[in-house]
């Protein structure tokens, strides 16, 4: 994880929304605890062991059996060749390229027998003999020990011995026929590492255009080139395959991603202007184009934040000092950052709330749930008041909200909200229930006593008189409440 | 748990042979390096490497000091150095730098690469192309497995995922065929090979031409039959929350190569503990395979059994004191140890599950499996995404919200993708790019959807009732691939059945009864239809691919039903327990091999794409 990923983290580990906790698990852990004191008193016992690390023992090692020498044998075993039918039948597998090849050999008839395509041979086939001779074609047949030391290998000799990991001289395939062929048996072997193999030889003595050409109709062999290419890190040549291709968007993000080892700031906006103008998708491109906006605005308000914090003149940046720079956060770090910091800022401002708002065009819930985090966070309670607050046609004010009231209540809570700013909240949670396991948790006893009160429940508010202080106003209201005649209880 | 076994069922072979080849292969190439020599060992080699040797025997045989492939220059004063390492372009080129800066400073030493578990040819070049072919001299390891329990053995090579299956290169057929070899000849022959995917078919293809070429011993087969499959035949389960406790602890904590490490919230101390996960621990043994909610009561029983045994030594007199130390106290302490361990965890489990609305989630998750609300499904996920949620879950909630979907609607594609930028950064531009190409995250195409009457309809009325109508119309488009698999294999149940998660019925506990994991589910298929007849439509909805061959000479024993799997692109813990489950049921013996264990983290993790 790179440093700022780490700083971004360390802003929203404080900040982050705290899911809800849900109450019917109580009881699990409850049990949990009780297994947990149950162990605990009888730690002491345990205390003065010796065996500490048992644990942390890996107990499955055996003994060393066989000798070495025994076990290599074991696996060069491999190695040895003998001559007899195979154990089990071939399965067609999909190789798409042979057809394609343009060498003089017909491929097809080196393996005969064989279905065209990914079909499946079926269940009865494989069980006869006679499938099994078929599917065992001359040139599958073990070579004869004294071939190790003539380097005449044909093709796909040389593929079948690159394969076993022995050496094969590539050199001798210099006809554009023999090398194509040498890739086309390679692709047919299904072994990634024979087929780079093959294709950096092919890269070494064939021109690009060559190269790119012939690779376009194999895409197996095309893919490890592109592979091959990557891990070498070979930006270049790997740029001009995919132009020659004619895959504009994968040049687009390629490009694009080396902005990514650019540390300086400057010079990685400067870059990113510069990708402006590389073939990506409609949608692609306006990604790009906020991300080179976002960071140009990050450089400005950074240097300006960075002089402020120094100046020890601007009270905000003295009572929270910055955690990290802003430099290369997402856009929603940066608005929190905006919210937190610079909140009431007109919105010609670059690192106005507002002014980010509409540029980068976020959304009102986005902005929203963004805002009251960090004005939570603040614990600027007016704020968080503030953004709830539209007024009807009749000019009284109500408070909105385009998130769940209980998602707020929760976000509130979680910043050490006062139970005066938690209760306006609580109460405007709809569904009674909610609200009132949410009112007793927070201790919002108000709102507990008016619900119950709207509910006509008797029963529950006399239950809740036990769990308010005793002779407090609570209390009385509870009192108030019962003794009232004029309230049709159902219970 | 439901010990309903079968009583019948197989013994399962002893992997640990695996460990000491291993082993002793390792001595002998250190042993071709006489002298004193210091070893540097690539990162991701340094578990696997602990769980079959220890210092000591690297030490025996005049390993001086130990080093990790950090990229760095080497401050080593050994002047033979030897590197064991995975065979990866961008180490080599660091020892040509190692090696070409001691040439400049006149300093002269020996070098040795000890590639595992095979060269590249690729890697070679690089030697050739530096100049160092020669200087540096190289072996190879053929480590392809390592067992890391009774019924789990594991390639330990989790880029097997995104080089097969997103670059698309084949490097590693050849190392999976091998590795089957390596089975087949210690454990075979075997009988009966099944599999799916293109990637399971070249791994048969690369085994069978070794075994053409090996010689074959005549012994007593142990292993019966094989079942091979690509992990992208099903990559809606490795994307679902895991619910049973193996699976959760490695969501939660991730076991490394059958090791886990308990932070100190876990262990109720001062420092972390490591411990190994495996049928060794008989307290974890017991509640690996259970779901979740079943763990707790478990433990609890456990405590007060504990508890009760630990009493008896009151009013004891000293004679029987001293044969309750030495007999039972040992075996106590051990039991202590490991359930204040696993109730440790559980408790963490439980506090980081309900502060991020675990329950929620898991119903969203179920939505989606089912493809029931989707609107409210992805309203849910926007949010995960506007709160910046954990970067990695919301595009997990993506991926299977496309793939069980088939596709996102563009305009909800552009506006997820568009409002995720925003919350996580554009450079994942790129790893959106991946997920396309892999079609884990896609748009649909037009002409699966009625979009153009759609927008028309969304023009007349408002956003909410055009949303319900897009799910109106969505269900009348081309059916998805999942959905039909979903009907044709009977992958979620009812859900107005009661499922009791204490006594499971099906597969589906791994995921609270809501869903049964393709992947398990195609194995039980084929295993029960010995092959693939009746399944035509099913392999057709999964892209074909899909083979059945008999050898020649296989066993007829009891080894018929030990069954090894090879999941080709990694496969889950959830997955492992419900082929135990199934195995249970029908008396079979799973011996799950993999390429690397995995979840949704490491998959989702493996395709990101925003950083150098």
């Amino acid at each position: 994880m790179t440093k700022s990923k780490a700083d971004e983290e360390d802003y929203w580990n404080s900040s982050k929304f705290k899911a809800f906790t849900f109450d019917d698990e109580d009881d699990e852990l409850i049990r949990l605890k009780e297994s947990r004191q149950a162990v605990n008193s009888i730690r002491r016992l345990v205390e003065e062991d010796d065996d500490e690390d048992d644990v942390e023992k890996v107990s499955w090692s055996g003994e060393p059996v066989g000798s070495i020498s025994w076990s290599v044998k074991e696996t060069a075993a491999s190695n040895q060749r003998t001559d007899r039918e195979p154990a089990f039948p071939k399965i067609p597998t999909d190789t798409p390229s042979l057809s394609k090849s343009q060498s003089g050999y017909s491929l097809s008839s080196l393996f005969k027998g064989k279905t065209k395509g990914g079909n499946f041979q079926s269940f009865t086939d494989t069980l006869s003999d006679s499938s099994i001779r078929l599917y065992a074609p001359e040139l599958r047949k073990p070579k004869s020990e004294y071939k190790d030391y003539v380097s005449d290998w044909s093709p796909e000799e040389t593929i079948q011995r690159l394969q076993q990991g022995k050496t094969a001289p590539l050199e001798k395939f210099r006809s554009l026929q023999d090398k194509l062929l040498l890739l086309d048996f390679a692709v047919s072997a299904h072994d990634g590492n024979v087929i780079t193999a093959v294709l950096i030889y092919l890269k070494r003595t064939l021109s690009k255009e060559v190269l790119f050409r012939e690779l376009e109709s194999r895409q197996t062999a095309l893919r490890h080139f592109i592979h091959y290419l990557t891990e070498t890190k070979d930006q270049r040549l790997l740029l001009e395959l995919l132009r020659a291709l004619g895959r504009t968007e994968n040049v687009a993000l390629l490009q694009y991603k080396e902005h990514l080892s650019i540390a300086d700031e400057n010079k990685r906006r400067d870059f990113l202007k510069s990708c402006l103008s590389l073939p990506f998708s409609a949608e692609d491109s306006a990604h790009v184009q906020d991300h080179y906006t976002l960071l140009e605005r990050q450089i400005i308000i950074e240097a300006t934040d960075q002089q402020a914090e120094r100046g020890g003149k601007v009270e905000i940046f003295q009572k929270f000092p910055r955690r990290a720079s802003i430099l290369n956060m997402p856009l929603i770090t940066t608005l929190y950052y905006c919210c937190f910091y610079h909140y009431s800022e007109p919105e010609g401002t670059y690192s106005s709330p507002l002014n980010i708002r509409q540029t980068f065009k976020i959304s009102g819930k986005q902005y929203f749930v963004t805002a009251l985090a960090a004005r939570a966070k603040l614990k600027a309670w007016l704020d968080v008041d503030a953004l709830f607050t539209s007024r009807n046609w009749l000019g009284f004010t109500r408070k909105k909200s385009p998130l769940s009231f209980q998602r707020v209540v929760d976000v509130l809570q979680k910043n050490s909200a006062p139970t005066q700013v938690l209760q306006d909240y609580v109460g405007l949670v709809e569904d009674p229930d909610m609200r009132i396991s949410l009112a007793q948790k927070h201790k919002c006893h108000d709102i507990v006593i008016n619900t119950y009160r709207d509910m006509k429940d008797r029963q529950q508010l006399l239950g809740y008189r036990g769990k308010v202080g005793r002779g407090s106003a609570e209390e009385r209201k509870i009192d108030e409440l019962l003794n009232n005649q004029q309230i049709r209880w159902k219970n | 748990m439901a010990n309903s076994a079968r009583r019948d069922s197989p013994e399962l072979p002893d992997f640990s042979l695996l460990k000491r080849l291993a082993r002793d292969q390792l001595i002998y190439l250190l042993e071709q390096l006489p002298g004193k020599k210091d070893l540097f060992i690539e990162a991701d080699l340094m578990s696997p490497l602990d769980r079959i040797a220890n210092v000591s025997t690297l030490k025996q045989h005049e390993v001086d000091k130990l080093y990790k492939v950090e990229y760095k220059p080497v401050v080593s004063t050994s002047d033979q150095l030897c590197f064991l390492i995975r065979p990866r372009i961008q180490t080599v080129k660091w020892i040509c730098d190692v090696a070409n800066a001691d040439k400049a400073a006149g300093k002269f030493r020996r070098y040795k690469i000890i590639f595992t578990p095979q060269k590249f040819y690729a890697c070679e070049a690089v030697l050739e192309e530096q100049g160092m072919f020669g200087d540096v001299t190289t072996d190879e390891w053929a480590f392809y497995l390592l067992p890391l329990d009774d019924d789990i053995i594991s390639l330990e090579l989790p880029e097997f995922f995104r080089d097969n299956f997103l670059a698309g290169d084949q490097r590693w057929m050849r190392t999976a065929g091998s590795a089957l070899h390596l089975l087949h000849s210690l454990y075979g022959p075997f009988s009966k090979v099944y599999g799916i995917g293109r990637y399971s078919k070249m791994a048969y293809e690369s085994w069978r031409e070794q075994v053409e070429q090996g010689e074959q011993r005549a012994r007593q087969a142990e292993i019966g039959n094989v079942f091979l499959i690509d992990r992208d035949v099903d990559f809606v389960t490795p994307l679902c929350s895991q619910v049973v406790y193996e699976g959760l602890v490695d969501d939660i904590f991730r076991i490394k190569c059958g090791c886990v490490e308990f932070s100190p919230d876990v262990t109720a101390s001062d420092k972390s503990v490591k411990v190994m996960l495996n049928s060794q621990d008989k307290v974890f043994n017991e509640i690996r395979n259970e779901h979740f909610s079943n763990v707790f009561g478990f433990l609890s029983q456990k405590a007060r059994n504990l508890q009760t045994a630990y009493d008896k030594r009151r009013g004891m007199d000293i004679k029987q004191m001293k044969t309750f130390v030495s007999e039972e106290l040992k075996g106590l302490k051990q039991e202590h140890r490991l359930l204040s361990l696993h109730i440790g965890a559980s408790e963490s489990i439980m506090k980081k599950k309900t502060k991020q609305d675990f329950q929620e989630l898991l119903k969203t998750e179920h939505s989606l499996l089912e493809g029931f609300e989707i609107r409210e499904c992805i309203s849910y996920i926007e949010e995960h995404i506007s709160r910046q949620v954990s970067m990695i879950e919301s595009l997990r909630l993506l991926c299977l919200l496309s793939i069980t979907e088939n596709g996102l609607l563009p305009k909800d594609f552009r506006s997820l993708k568009a409002q995720y930028l925003q919350s996580y950064g554009v450079d994942h531009l790129l790893t959106f790019s991946n997920l396309r190409q892999l079609g884990l995250l896609v748009e649909q195409q037009p002409g699966e959807t009625l979009t153009v009457m759609e927008s028309r309809v969304g023009k007349l009325v408002n956003d909410k009732t055009a949303g319900k109508l897009t799910d109106a119309f969505s269900s009348l488009a081309k059916k998805s691939n999942f959905r039909a698999l979903s009907r044709k294999l009977n992958l979620v149940p009812k859900s107005d059945e009661e499922y009791d998660l204490r006594v499971p019925r099906d597969m589906a506990y791994i995921f609270s009864g809501a869903y049964v994991p393709l992947s398990c589910k195609l194995i039980e298929q084929v295993l029960e239809r010995d092959g693939w007849t009746g399944l035509e439509e099913v392999t057709r909805l999964l892209n074909g691919n899909e083979f059945a061959v008999t050898g020649s000479n296989g066993a007829k024993n009891d080894a018929q039903r030990i069954i090894l799997v090879m999941f080709l692109g990694g496969c889950t813990f959830s997955e492992i327990s419900a082929l135990r489950f199934l195995g249970r049921e029908k008396g079979y013996k799973f011996i799950v091999v993999t390429t690397a264990i995995t979840n949704s983290s490491r998959l989702i993790e493996s395709l990101l794409d925003n950083h150098v």
